[in-house]
């Protein structure tokens, strides 16, 4: 019987042979840590670390993104004390103007097909997307990851989801995400590693892929791995033969299809990314807000979409639309090519490059009542402060932006 | 802190809607507006703070007291805070339908012991009751009633009798 694509990566990282349910020790390719819980790592290392609380400095590295530039007083104690622990250790920190960390760690090409990445960020098994291994971690993990370069891990279930036909025009990754999640729930696919496969996926973009992983952990699985297409393997210049894949002949826990043909835009409503619905059937809804970013839609690709929707157009009055780029070359990109310019005469405001919004409020925070249409992964009951949020693709973000209620990217085009 | 495989306690049922409550996610158990926090006394007192009927927890917990709930608790951020803050207040347990895959880990890694006990019905135990938690055998407990669930793994114990991953790998 073959191997799952997590067995196999396991396997080639220590875990020998290994199969689901097995416990294994596996070998860390990349051990980060961010500006959220990097000050309780650092704490862990002085207390437990000994004279070498790192085993190995050039895979072992910290990035801010949470809240970028600190703008409350213990973020900043605990960036510094990071930044003092990283001198004396000679590590290096993609310091508060870098972004999004895993973004960082694709965009680096540290991540790899088939490599392992852990972190204590909750959506680190965006790696998925280029068919790695990621995992959030909490901060006695990640330490005992810097100091030893280990973690232990039951190897995961696997189950393969397969995308049947193609959606229509004008739906993107996040509708598909959306979907997923609409099928799945937050329990189908709990605690389970899950291989995407589909015509769509053919033709994917890395961005696309990145969004589609992203929500993994809002679907309740370790990961969702997306086996790498031309696209992905063009990115880090190799073939292949020189990615992993799951064997043939594997035997899943599950093998299911969703049917994806003729797909429409869609949206979740508060409280939870998998209470669903049809944007169509939500277009009475006015917003207060828009943010487009995070760590699901804040590419070079989402922002260059949203700045081509929202040229030559308004953002309705009353209406806040907040931009923040994932990553400082994601934002230097849309610099040099006039793409924050269309935003910003839209009306939009433009952040530096992090987690914007997800994180106790770099790009701020929704008050009583207040609506806002997010491009982001989370809309738990307080998540984003005490509005209601609803999460969708950058299509519908832009739309809700300049129609000032929730709308379609199809209603978009039909305005001007 | 002794360690025990048997753990006795009053009961915490969490409820919504007279079901047991599902999908408590991090931002529910500690919030992030306090995760700056890196001491672990001061973290206890936010404890269920944006858990709707539940925001008083932390002032209401007694040290022993056991908690249970419903499915994937715990889902959502890596935050060890939302282990930490438990072990606080003197919390001895979590019990769950099923966990968060993070969560479960960080628990785990902690040395703060949790069992899964899939299907349980939403009404076998009653608010407040005292309770017999017996991890190795992973059953659950508190007078005529008693519920059979997952028995602690192998690894979840080795670092529990330890007591948090740091130390068992001194032990290895």
């Amino acid at each position: 019987m073959g191997r799952s694509l997590i067995e196999k990566i396991m396997s080639s990282h220590g875990g020998e042979d290994c199969r689901a349910g097995d416990v294994v020790w596996i070998d860390i390719d990349n051990r980060t840590a961010r500006d959220f819980a990097g000050a309780s790592v650092v704490g862990n290392l002085e207390k437990y670390g000994g004279d070498s609380p790192i085993a190995e400095r050039s895979k072992t590295f910290f990035t801010f993104d949470c809240n970028v530039p600190a703008n409350t007083i213990p973020y900043a104690n605990n960036q510094q004390r990071i930044r003092i622990f990283a001198r004396k250790n000679d590590l290096k920190v993609y310091d508060v103007d870098a972004g999004i960390g895993s973004h960082v760690v694709i965009e680096e090409k540290f991540a790899k097909p088939g490599t392992t990445t852990v972190g204590t960020d909750s959506h680190l098994n965006i790696m998925g997307s280029v068919g790695a291994f990621g995992q959030g971690m909490g901060d006695v993990d990640i330490a005992y990851a810097f100091k030893t370069g280990k973690v232990w891990f039951e190897v995961p279930e696997s189950i393969r989801v397969t995308l049947d036909g193609m959606p229509t025009a004008g739906t993107e990754a996040k509708d598909i995400a959306l979907a997923m999640l609409r099928r799945f729930s937050s329990h189908e696919l709990l605690g389970k590693s899950v291989e995407i496969y589909g015509p769509w996926l053919k033709n994917a973009s890395l961005e696309d892929c990145v969004t589609l992983s992203s929500l993994a952990t809002e679907m309740g699985a370790i990961i969702a791995l997306i086996p790498p297409n031309d696209n992905v393997l063009d990115f880090f210049g190799i073939t292949r033969n020189e990615a992993v894949y799951a064997d043939s002949d594997t035997a899943y826990l599950e093998d299911y299809s969703l049917d994806i043909d003729g797909l429409e835009p869609l949206i979740a409503a508060p409280p939870s990314p998998t209470n669903v619905y049809p944007v169509s059937e939500k277009t009475d809804v006015k917003v207060d807000g828009v943010f487009i970013g995070s760590c699901t839609n804040g590419t070079y690709q989402d922002l260059k979409y949203a700045a081509e929707l929202l040229k030559g157009r308004k953002v309705a009055p009353g209406v806040m639309l907040k931009v923040v780029p994932a990553t400082r070359a994601t934002w230097a990109r849309l610099l040099d090519e006039g793409l924050l310019k269309d935003i910003f005469d839209a009306g939009g405001i433009v952040s530096n490059a992090g987690c914007g919004g997800c994180a106790s409020g770099q790009i701020g925070m929704t008050g009583e009542g207040e609506v806002q249409v997010s491009t982001s992964n989370r809309n738990f009951k307080g998540k984003q402060g005490k509005g209601n949020t609803y999460l969708a693709g950058i299509g519908t973000a832009a739309a809700s932006a300049v129609l000032g209620r929730i709308a379609s990217v199809h209603e978009l085009k039909e305005v001007l | 802190m002794s360690v025990e495989m048997i753990l006795n306690g009053r009961l915490w049922v969490l409820r919504e809607n007279g079901k047991l409550f599902s999908d408590i996610d991090t931002d529910m158990i500690y919030h992030n507006a306090h995760l700056a926090v890196t001491d672990i006394d001061k973290m206890g007192q936010f404890a269920f703070g944006n858990l709707e009927g539940y925001k008083d927890f932390a002032d209401k917990a007694q040290s022993g007291d056991l908690v249970l709930a419903g499915d994937n608790f715990g889902s959502g951020s890596s935050r060890q805070h939302a282990v930490d803050c438990f072990k606080a207040l003197g919390v001895q347990t979590v019990i769950a339908r099923s966990f968060g895959a993070i969560y479960k880990r960080n628990a785990i890694n902690s040395g703060f012991p949790i069992i899964e006990l899939p299907d349980l019905p939403d009404d076998l135990f009653s608010n407040f009751e005292i309770a017999e938690l017996n991890l190795e055998a992973g059953v659950l407990s508190a007078g005529d009633n008693r519920f059979q669930g997952n028995p602690m793994s192998e690894v979840a114990r080795d670092i529990y009798l330890a007591g948090g991953l740091f130390q068992y790998a001194e032990t290895m």
